[in-house]
């Protein structure tokens, strides 16, 4: 008895080792943007079952995919930011090729609050989401907002500011906008993935947000759109460069990036906050997948660009179920163009 | 018999020497053969053996406290040399744009709010540890010893998650507006009452380090030879003079459990970012979102780009470690200082 369970096990095993054997063909390793972890491991399910070639993603940050993808430890990076002058040079220096920057999905993010009986939909423009976070509105009555929502009974109550204390491409899409449409947070504050905030309270991550937004009245705060609805957190409309009040939404966000697509620089690397359009939501951005322009290992090469283009196309189905905004069809068009230029 | 040659003859006291000389060498090979035969006889390599790699294992360690120190040292180079003291009194936490970095905020939310845990946890946790160990009757001990050792092994995500679904809410709604009333001018309750912040992190901590310092009072207490019980109790003395006899025996061991919580409290990470808010300011009011070191790593390590925030974050982690050593330093000299005041 005991030996006949012995002898399935080892049988069991052993297939299991020929079936690991038959699927090791290609293995490609990535490393980065956690904002792009949900649909990268939907997409590296779909595309094993199709193809054999399987991908592992460890999800760290966009800061630490750059790290990697630099040292070369892993095939590709994923960033929701993209690399900084300094950063590019740094890679040249230790890879002796280019790093190539390839849009692979939008991500809109939204503005939150927690007003009892105000409801969703709450308008805001930058200017006075910047003075928000600039501590020069503090109070949700103010004459400012009061102004931008007639007819909304808006409480004297005080406004909760709320941020990021980790570093993350969220941050980096939120203060660009910022800087944008302030000249004072231009000045004082500044762009990056994570700064001197002048008011407010951090939270760590997305989920570290929405908390403290879900469980303190009078919060506002910015998170990946996904969030917001899977928390059922109200989220506000914003006034868009065009004067229009848009909402976020998987339309709003792509039309964003048609927008942007039209001035659309080499490198591929637009920030598209307060892009010009009618349907345009200012809060967004693309994330991109970073590799460099020469890869040395054809096989690997091959699989990735592969792998690549049938993310930027086809893979754009599974966008809005897991409420990212897919590529519209101009950039996947550039997109094919600049994976094709690996190792040309 | 070299003895009576020198004792014998002083002229030939080259020779003497010489004969000395032999006679201890040869002495030592006897000894070592001896000692190899006995070694042999007895079987006892393996108690050798063992010592020695006891012995390995104990010098590792050591090894890896220096290896630590030295690799955070040489790592965090490039900040100590560019942002030298200013790093330990700078207020200013920039990391990207400026690249300022002053981690005084940091430094002061991590020492108060583990102060602050222990001023709170001591009395609780010691009086908990005189009631299983002195007072509880048998029934009730044994499960109420059990309980208070599962708190220690809650994952601090947890009491994080708690804090932030009850003790916050809570916080907000029910204790500062009531402090705020009660205490309108006092420093220590200015602000607009989040529920996020000092308080709450310091009491979360106060929560997180009481099972350990009860924990190791009881054993500590019920060190205590229940002899020294007995002959009070003979000599007429009430309960609460006898507990205070065991707690005067018990100073030392108590002082070793209170460091122990001190030390969790210092490096404890997930369960304080997620309820301090993460705010690098330095403010005397509890009800103020606060930082500290171990929150700011945890917060922005994966995101460090720059070689000199890499750095910065890495010289963190080093004055971490160095204020630890510090403080367990200063608690083995208190330990020293009561253990003489005793005799």
């Amino acid at each position: 008895m005991k030996s006949k369970l012995f002898l399935v096990i080892m049988i069991a095993v052993s297939l299991g080792a020929f079936s690991g054997f038959s699927n090791a063909q290609v293995k490609l390793t990535g490393a980065g943007s956690t904002f792009d972890y949900p649909i990268f491991s939907k997409w590296f399910d779909a595309y094993n079952k199709m193809t054999g070639v399987q991908i592992n993603y460890a999800s760290i940050g966009s800061g630490g995919g750059i790290r990697q993808i630099t040292e070369a430890t892993v095939d590709f990076g994923a960033s929701d930011a993209p690399l900084t002058p300094d950063q590019r040079s740094a890679f040249k220096k230790a890879r002796g090729t280019d790093v190539l920057h390839i849009p692979i999905i939008i991500g809109g993010e939204a503005i939150t609050y927690n007003l009892p009986n105000v409801g969703s939909g709450l308008i805001l423009d930058g200017p006075t989401l910047a003075d928000i976070y600039l501590g020069k509105i503090t109070k949700w009555n103010d004459p400012r907002l009061v102004k931008l929502n007639p007819g909304r009974n808006l409480p004297n109550k005080s406004i909760l500011v709320c941020h990021r204390s980790d570093g993350s491409g969220t941050s980096f899409i939120f203060t660009n906008f910022l800087s944008k449409v302030s000249p004072e947070w231009a000045n004082k504050v500044g762009y990056s993935t994570a700064v001197n905030w002048p008011v407010g309270l951090g939270g760590k991550g997305n989920e570290g947000v929405s908390g403290l937004v879900k469980h303190t009245e009078g919060s506002i705060g910015y998170v990946e759109l996904a969030y917001a609805i899977t928390n059922n957190l109200p989220y506000a409309k914003m006034k868009n460069k065009d004067g229009n009040v848009v909402s976020v939404n998987f339309n709003t966000v792509t039309a964003a990036a048609a927008g942007a697509s039209k001035h659309m620089p080499a490198d591929l690397c637009p920030i598209i906050t307060n892009s010009p359009g009618k349907d345009s939501f200012p809060i967004c951005g693309f994330s991109w997948v970073v590799v460099p322009r020469h890869i040395k290992d054809k096989t690997k090469a091959d699989a990735l660009i592969k792998f690549l283009k049938w993310a930027v196309t086809k893979g754009q189905s599974d966008a809005e179920k897991l409420y990212y905004s897919p590529l519209p069809k101009s950039v996947q068009k550039l997109d094919l163009a600049q994976i094709d230029k690996i190792n040309k | 018999m070299a003895m009576f040659k020198r004792s014998d003859t002083d002229v030939n006291g080259a020779e003497t020497l010489v004969n000395v000389q032999d006679f201890l060498r040869k002495k030592k090979e006897g000894k070592k053969n001896s000692f190899l035969k006995k070694l042999l006889k007895n079987k006892n390599l393996g108690d050798v053996f063992f010592e020695r790699l006891t012995l390995l294992f104990a010098v590792l360690v050591f090894l890896l406290v220096i290896l630590m120190v030295w690799e955070m040292y040489s790592n965090s180079l490039i900040s100590i040399k560019k942002i030298g003291w200013h790093f330990l009194i700078g207020q200013t936490w920039d990391p990207v744009l400026r690249q300022i970095f002053g981690a005084l905020p940091a430094i002061y939310g991590t020492l108060l709010s583990s102060f602050l845990a222990l001023l709170i946890a001591v009395p609780l946790g010691i009086s908990v540890a005189v009631f299983l160990s002195e007072l509880s009757p048998g029934w009730l001990e044994k499960p109420l010893s059990f309980l208070t050792e599962l708190l220690a092994g809650i994952p601090s995500v947890i009491y994080g998650l708690w804090g932030i679904f009850v003790l916050v809410p809570w916080l907000q709604q029910t204790v500062e507006p009531f402090l705020q009333n009660e205490f309108p001018n006092s420093p220590f309750f200015q602000g607009a009452p989040y529920g996020y912040g000092m308080l709450a992190a310091a009491l979360i901590l106060s929560i997180m380090v009481l099972p350990i310092i009860a924990s190791i009072s009881r054993d500590v207490l019920r060190s205590v030879p229940s002899t020294q019980r007995e002959a009070a109790y003979a000599l007429g003395a009430t309960r609460w003079e006898v507990t205070k006899i065991v707690l005067g025996n018990a100073k030392t061991g108590l002082l070793g459990a209170v460091m122990l919580g001190l030390g969790r409290a210092i490096g404890e990470t997930m369960a304080v970012t997620m309820v301090i808010g993460n705010r690098p300011d330095i403010s005397a009011s509890l009800f103020s979102p606060a930082y500290t070191m171990a929150s700011v790593l945890a917060n922005e390590f994966t995101e460090a780009t720059s070689n000199l925030y890499l750095g910065a974050l890495i010289e963190l982690g080093l004055v971490l470690f160095i204020i630890t050593i510090i403080i367990n330093i200063m608690a083995r000299l208190l330990v020293w200082g009561v253990e003489r005041r005793w005799k």
